[in-house]
């Protein structure tokens, strides 16, 4: 059963990839919605058997670390996994209606998009920290040929400039595994936190050096620079795969690696100054946000914004009591969950109304609330989500995060989280304000297919209602691992 | 001092040179030579560190071979978009951005 399920979720993207190579867009887009059916169900069928049985360790094709590839599938993986079924299955959906089929090139989004896929479904379940590295290198190559895809000049500008900042990103990840290598010979995560002793200087640099090349790969403030002009230029789709996915498997494997190891290699000082660093982020962005001229811009520095909060992870688990730490990381989760679901149905929308008005401007948005309330409906109710009022995912998150900072005597985050709703409110009203100024006497907007309208309000109302069912969804994350034997045996074969 | 270690630090200088590169230089080709040394710095210092404290082990070797293949395509991913880049726009950097969009 596992073994199927395993292969569902890794060898189907990588030979659906392949296979797209061969076929031109409608072809492909066949083939994808076949494979998208194949993901959901493979994907439900993984949380079923880890609901049933409790997570496991798979040795993929009987390969046993570490020269073969270790799968590690828990409650949080299985979150993920389910996470990237319902986004991705959305934005390839639109994707099929909204590129032009015409645009021979345009057929190379989907050998794009399964490589993708394959990749996020490979640091979702990997359990060693150099298949993490190759995943995520598969994803930032994929990702960076999404971005190029509209083969403009400033899609080629904003994708290489995407394309050093992640290579930069994973070779100084990489090194941090040499290190981690050469002190402990393990390359597994698991094994390396049995082994691993509060006082090891090599291995906290090791530890830092990592975290710094993933942080760079998630765009957090200040190494930012690279993500609003490859969101903002890329295709809509693609910009809601890129915002809602992409930034957030280098987070996954920061977190990972932050919750293993950061109890014994961390510091205050570091814990405090990333929590600093997601805080200025998220003031920052938004700042940034509220003042840009284009919609997709606006989106782009509000995902800038929103990533920043996920970076309080480090400061409130440090050194903190168990139960606080257990709010703070059903709090991270829940905002990952709910701002994908949120950004893609904003992204989403946001080119749904560029489509509409025939411009990149926002102040090019005068009448749409008239004559296009639906599409405007669906980037207001994602903005609920991203200002985080109740009862939305937003919402349920935000306040996790805010009784973990009171619990652990750090009010000050408390501040951080209240201004940057504030100011999320701000820069989604400043959208809707140019909607609402009245310029035009008639109808001269372009309608999209209702199909392209559905998308996103159904991505906006799975983040709007995440509030209310907040309780089956962190279900998912706590479900059980019993493998207590297996990870003792995992670290016993190395030497 | 023993030759793996020697490996190890010279791979750290190579990193060092790469990431200096990598940060000051504006041509986009020059770029990505610099992250290729970058590059055959880590692989140095995964294998050199690795023997040094262990002995001889083939597990680095492999990582290095597959790290070698994930260099090698997304050199060439690099290449294909700077020379589509410099045939729409004449620049070899990014630098001059303001200019490029007008």
């Amino acid at each position: 059963m596992n073994q199927w399920l395993m292969a569902g979720l890794l060898f189907t993207p990588l030979a659906w990839a392949a296979l797209s190579l061969l076929l031109d867009f409608r072809q492909g887009r066949w083939l994808s919605w076949l494979g998208m059916l194949i993901q959901a169900l493979v994907s439900l069928g993984l949380w079923v058997a880890v609901a049933s049985n409790g997570g496991f360790y798979y040795a993929l094709a009987g390969w046993e670390a570490p020269l073969g590839i270790a799968l590690r599938v828990d409650g949080l993986a299985v979150t993920f996994v389910l996470l990237t079924a319902a986004v991705a299955t959305a934005c390839g959906l639109h994707a099929g209606v909204y590129l032009d089929p015409s645009k021979s090139w345009q057929r190379y989004f989907w050998p794009l998009f399964w490589f993708l896929w394959a990749g996020l479904n490979g640091v979702w379940l990997g359990a060693d920290l150099f298949n993490l590295y190759v995943s995520l290198e598969l994803i930032s190559l994929s990702a960076v040929g999404l971005v190029a895809l509209g083969g403009e000049a400033a899609a080629l500008r904003a994708a290489l400039r995407y394309l050093f900042a992640v290579l930069l990103g994973s070779l100084v990840y990489l090194l941090g595994v040499a290190l981690l290598y050469g002190q402990f010979g393990t390359l597994s995560l698991t094994g390396i936190a049995a082994v691993v002793g509060a006082d090891e200087p090599a291995a906290a640099m090791a530890l830092l050096l990592m975290l710094a090349g993933l942080a760079l790969k998630t765009a957090l403030f200040p190494l930012h620079g690279w993500l609003p002009p490859a969101h903002g230029v890329a295709k809509s789709p693609v910009s809601a795969l890129l915002s809602g996915l992409v930034v957030k498997a280098s987070f996954y494997i920061a977190a990972r690696l932050w919750l293993e190891l950061g109890d014994r290699l961390g510091s205050h000082t570091l814990a405090q100054g990333i929590g600093a660093l997601g805080a200025g982020a998220v003031i920052w962005g938004s700042w940034l946000a509220f003042r840009q001229p284009h919609l997709k811009q606006v989106v782009a520095y509000s995902s800038v914004a929103q990533i920043g909060y996920l970076f309080l992870l480090f400061p409130l688990t440090f050194a903190v009591a168990e139960p606080v730490s257990r709010l703070a990381q059903q709090g991270i989760t829940l905002q990952v969950v709910s701002h994908a679901l949120a950004k893609s149905a904003m992204f989403l929308a946001a080119g749904n109304l560029i489509l509409s008005v025939r411009s990149k401007r926002v102040d090019a948005l005068g009448g749409v609330s008239h004559y296009l309330p639906f599409s405007l409906f669906s980037f207001g109710l994602a903005g609920v989500s991203l200002m985080s009022l109740p009862p939305t995912g937003g919402f349920a998150a935000k306040w996790l995060l805010l009784q973990a900072s009171l619990a652990s005597g750090q009010w000050w985050w408390v501040v951080v989280l209240l201004l940057g709703g504030v100011l999320a409110a701000a820069y989604v009203f400043r959208i809707y304000r140019a909607t609402f100024l009245e310029d035009r006497a008639s109808d001269d907007f372009y309608h999209p297919p209702r199909s392209l309208e559905a998308i996103p309000m159904l991505l906006a109302l799975l983040a709007l209602g995440l509030g209310l069912v907040a309780e089956p969804v962190l279900s998912v994350l706590a479900l059980p691992f019993e493998v207590a034997a297996e990870v003792a045996a995992d670290v016993a074969v190395q030497p | 001092m023993s030759p793996d270690l020697l490996y190890a630090l010279a791979g750290v200088v190579l990193c060092g040179i790469g990431l200096f590169g990598f940060l000051l230089l504006e041509h986009l080709l020059r770029r990505l030579l610099a992250f290729n040394l970058i590059g055959s710095g880590v692989f140095l210092v995964l294998i050199g560190l690795a023997q040094h404290r262990n002995g001889p082990d083939p597990v680095p070797q492999a990582l290095v071979l597959t790290g070698i293949v994930v260099a090698i395509a997304a050199t060439a991913l690099a290449v294909v978009l700077i020379r589509r880049y410099y045939h729409l726009t004449g620049h070899t950097s990014l630098a001059d951005d303001g200019e490029a969009q007008s």
